[in-house]
């Protein structure tokens, strides 16, 4: 098992290595330059600029102290935002986004789960169309339009939940709902396929002839074979809605990463574009060992050599 | 006469599909006693599995029951709703399946899996239902149970896997045992260790047994008694010697006539195909496909004609009237042996 760890982990060094590589010579390939109002600057100004943050020296150089700088942890300062560490940028920001993506996760994949589940059970009766047709409508309607009828409707008629800002657990609320239906509905998606493949099998009708109940068939036998599926989906998915959505954040005016991604790409603030892919491929190769992981707590079939119990 | 368990009166089951009802189970009637062990037998769709998924009240969701009564001491399991079913599945009446490869929970422990009725029905904890488990888990010949017992199904082999299908199906002792094929996916060497575990545990347990299958050959050495099912009717019954050395059925001969003896060197096939059950024919379904078959056969349905206490037969040929015809060699074989056998038991009486 250790061997196995020591094994994987090289390999996401070697991954993360090789994102950046890739992302640093793209990113150079990208039309423009961070300056905004470039015609109106003078090429003494330009060259004096271009000094400051080392961008008159050649690409394969300015890579190899990125990557120098990233050793030892340091990402960088931003362009846009005139000397702030990138890193104090990121770690400013991504607190909220993390909160507000796991929060929708957690609660897109909980009812996912329970509404995929009901489908399956019911299958083909009204309940099941129900569940589909709310799925797809989920998956659908995108989540801004969902989040300004959610403001109008909850937050400014009912008044139940603050329309935007970032304060307590009272201000996620609503965007965790907005941002989670996605992840609902596909959740539902999934349980619902893999569970009725699951009750149509010979086991399940073992455990009927044992005399369980329909509850403890579907949360003891059917659930946990179900969830295979979809364990591959959530981990991505996780890190995806974890960095930050910019449409949600915009809208709830969010102090989170998101924005910060997009404008940064806009404006080519290299070291930030860096910093938030690394930041997204780290959290992705982490998350993809924990699945690997998980499986193996899941199904018995896919677990380590080793790792037997 | 020894205690009736099941009872089972004029059941019919239909199953509603797209091109209407299937009528697969038409008038069909039987009955189990303490601690013996009934064949059915019979071709595939010919309803066997209906008829026993219907003693466990696990029937699809299509089916259907029309008629009848299935009746488990004095109560009617027809009657009776999924909770109490609840807890006479598994409890009272347990089942063992077909393929012992896909039967089993892949994720879950096989203790636990064995542990689960115990919890369910005796209400046991589960440590005490796990040391309960270990027990049965010797029982059924597991070597290293209490290393075992924590393993997943898919460390297990198949034979060893029927092994503890049929330890979840005797951990709380049921009455009745329903074995619906339960050695067909297996080679045939385990085939005969699992047939001679479920006689040695019947002896330890006094469970009775259904046994299903359409392989006469494990029928002559499992059974006390033997019901031969044809499209969705009993045709014969009767003990396993009537059956196998008197059968009367046209269609009882065919199934012997095509199963391989000592002497046998040409195996002779049942012609045809099984009637469509959305229509079924109006006299004898087997009449289209026999070599025997009279006018009234495609007519009207024969009654069960008396041969003797314990055995009787669907036919036309027993009525009175009906020509004497002389049935395939093998056949003939066989009857000749059987009255040699009474005989022999009148001689010795």
């Amino acid at each position: 098992m250790r061997k196995y760890l020591l094994k994987r982990v090289f390999y996401m060094v070697l991954t993360l290595f090789l994102v950046a590589t890739i992302t640093f010579f793209l990113m150079k390939l990208m039309p423009g330059t961070p300056y905004s109002n470039q015609e109106k600057m003078t090429p003494q100004q330009i060259r004096i600029m271009n000094e400051q943050y080392g961008l008159n020296k050649p690409v394969w150089l300015q890579y190899l102290i990125y990557l120098g700088g990233m050793l030892h942890g340091d990402l960088g300062t931003s362009f846009q935002y005139s000397n702030q560490p990138v890193s104090y940028l990121i770690s400013s920001r991504i607190g909220a986004s993390a909160q507000l993506g796991f929060q929708a996760m957690v609660f897109g994949v909980f009812f996912g789960i329970i509404i995929g589940s009901i489908a399956a059970i019911n299958r083909n009766t009204w309940i099941d169309t129900l569940c589909t047709i709310l799925s797809i409508i989920g998956k659908s309607v995108p989540n801004f339009v969902l989040a300004v009828l959610l403001q109008f409707y909850i937050a400014l008629k009912l008044g139940w939940f603050p329309i935007a800002d970032w304060g307590g657990f009272s201000y996620t609320v609503l965007p965790t709902i907005a941002l989670g239906v996605g992840p609902l509905a596909e959740t539902a998606r999934f349980i619902r396929t893999g569970m009725v493949d699951v009750l149509n099998s010979d086991y399940i009708e073992l455990a009927r002839a044992k005399g369980l109940t329909k509850f403890g068939i579907v949360y003891h036998h059917a659930l946990r074979n179900s969830l295979i599926p979809l364990v591959t989906l959530i981990g991505p998915y996780t890190v995806a809605l974890m960095t930050g959505s910019m449409v949600i954040e915009n809208i709830f005016s969010i102090p989170g990463i998101g924005e910060q991604f997009v404008k940064s790409i806009t404006t080519n603030d290299y070291p930030t574009i860096m910093g938030v892919t690394m930041l997204f491929s780290a959290g992705l190769v982490v998350v993809i060992l924990l699945t690997d992981i998980v499986y193996g707590i899941i199904d018995p079939r896919i677990r380590l050599s080793g790792n037997g119990d | 006469m020894s205690e009736r368990i099941l009872d089972i009166k004029n059941l019919e089951i239909n199953f509603h599909t797209y091109a209407g009802d299937v009528k697969a189970i038409r008038d069909v009637s039987f009955h189990l006693d303490k601690g013996e062990t009934l064949a059915i037998v019979g071709e595939s769709g010919s309803g066997k599995s209906v008829t026993t998924k219907s003693l466990m009240g696990l029937l699809a969701n299509n089916a259907e029951v029309v008629g009848g009564s299935i009746m488990y001491h004095d109560q009617d399991i027809l009657k009776k709703s999924e909770k109490e079913m609840q807890s006479i599945r598994g409890k009272d009446i347990a089942m063992i399946f077909q393929d012992p490869m896909t039967s089993l929970d892949p994720t879950m422990k096989i203790g636990q899996q064995i542990a689960e009725p115990l919890i369910k029905h005796k209400k046991m904890e589960k440590k005490k239902a796990w040391a309960q488990a270990l027990d049965i888990l010797k029982l059924v010949g597991i070597v290293n149970p209490e290393k075992r017992i924590n393993e997943y199904p898919h460390q297990f082999s198949g034979g060893m896997r029927q092994r503890i299908v049929i330890a979840i199906a005797l951990v709380c002792y049921p009455e009745v045992l329903i074995a619906d094929e339960p050695t067909t996916a297996l080679d045939v060497t385990i085939q005969a260790q699992i047939l001679d575990l479920m006689k040695e545990l019947q002896s330890k347990i006094e469970t009775s047994i259904i046994f299903i299958t359409h392989d006469l050959g494990v029928v002559a050495g499992m059974a006390d008694r033997v019901a031969v099912m044809y499209a969705g009717k009993i045709v014969e019954y009767g003990t396993v010697d009537e059956i196998f050395y008197n059968p009367q059925h046209p269609y009882t001969w065919g199934l012997l006539n095509s199963m391989p003896t000592l002497s046998s060197t040409l195996l002779e096939a049942i012609p045809g195909t099984p009637p469509d059950l959305l229509d079924p024919p109006k006299g004898d379904a087997f009449a289209a496909r026999s070599a025997y078959a009279m006018k009234i056969d495609v007519e009207k349905q024969p009654p069960f004609f008396k041969v003797s206490d314990t055995h009787y037969a669907a036919t036309w040929l027993l009525h009175p009237d009906a020509p004497k015809v002389t049935p395939p060699s093998e056949i003939v074989r066989r009857q000749k042996l059987f009255s040699q056998m009474n005989a022999n038991k009148s001689v010795r009486a």
